[in-house]
């Protein structure tokens, strides 16, 4: 294996661990796919947001590197998607509670 | 391996200089580069993270009305598009760890497979809202007034959100053609790779958005 340094190998993922990524991807996509056909009325949406915040986690730490990059990568994501979760929670606050 | 002006990348180590003597003007930062993108990236989490939430309002209001609308649309076609932009995210991934191999070819081919990726999603776009154009739907449509409130709303978002999306598939398919140029030309080199890296992160942030469209429009009904 090339284990040379450039400014960007700083780690050379396998090409086997990007496919197989794209395999669970595809899982996922089948059972949201599958569990919708289940009669499961309003809690079909939040299963649905569960398995694609699954999906998008894997995404981001694998095809986006956020898992080999420095740590301050992951916490300026935290910083982004808490400050998101938390127009979420105040805009569901304000309707429930209004 | 290096002259006095090398700059050390992410480990320590001094970088081979690409362009000697431009340091001053513009140093090559890998690092700082891919922060710069994500940041970007993070306002599209809250262009796309609002309409979600207008969405998910919405959806509490008129759940029942949202699964008619959903209901017309098309679970195989919008699957069928889940595979692909999956499946790009993969090839594009790829290429860029075949360009850390020094594997030109390989990584230029996997552009082109990206790309096509980038074409086949909107081709299969493009037969659903004219299948929907067709059927008198489209936002100010007659049909459209005649339809509940919800369903008007629903169809609102569904245009405005995929055609948002549709917008990002289009600039992500450019980049990734504008990179391969570069990569050819060797201005994008193993040695400096961010550029690539970068249009890679842009096009993966158009797959995790699909990945909440999908489900939410094609799979309440």
């Amino acid at each position: 294996m090339d284990s040379t340094h450039s400014a960007d190998s700083h780690h050379l993922i396998p090409y086997r661990a990007y496919v197989a990524v794209w395999l669970a991807l595809v899982s996922l996509t089948g059972v949201t796919v599958g569990v919708s056909y289940l009669d499961l009325k309003h809690a079909a949406i939040l299963v649905a947001v569960v398995i694609a915040t699954v999906k998008c986690v894997l995404v981001i730490l694998y095809f986006m590197h956020i898992r080999y990059e420095r740590p301050v990568f992951t916490w300026i994501l935290v910083t982004g998607f808490g400050s998101f979760g938390i127009f979420l929670l105040l805009t569901f606050a304000d309707y429930f509670y209004r | 391996m290096s002259g006095s002006a090398a700059i050390p990348d992410d480990a320590g180590h001094p970088v081979p200089d690409a362009h000697p003597g431009h340091h001053d003007i513009m140093p090559y930062d890998p690092v700082g580069a891919r922060m710069g993108m994500w940041l970007f990236l993070l306002t599209e989490l809250l262009l796309f993270g609002a309409m979600f939430i207008a969405f998910c309002m919405y959806y509490i209001q008129h759940g029942w009305r949202f699964s008619l609308g959903s209901q017309e649309l098309s679970t195989a076609m919008g699957g069928a598009n889940t595979l692909v932009l999956l499946t790009s995210s993969l090839t594009m991934a790829l290429a860029i760890a075949a360009m850390q191999r020094r594997n030109t070819r390989l990584s230029q081919q996997l552009m082109n497979a990206t790309i096509v990726c980038a074409v086949g999603f909107l081709v299969v776009k493009a037969f659903e809202w004219g299948g929907k154009f067709a059927h008198g739907l489209y936002p100010t449509s007659d049909h459209m007034a005649e339809l509940s409130q919800g369903e008007q709303i629903f169809y609102s978002l569904y245009f405005v959100m995929t055609g948002f999306h549709a917008l990002h598939v289009i600039i992500g398919g450019v980049l990734i053609l504008w990179v391969k140029r570069r990569v050819t030309k060797g201005l994008v080199t193993t040695d400096r790779l961010v550029m690539m890296e970068n249009v890679g992160l842009y096009w993966h942030l158009v797959d995790l958005v699909w990945i909440f469209l999908f489900p939410l429009f094609y799979l309440i009904g």
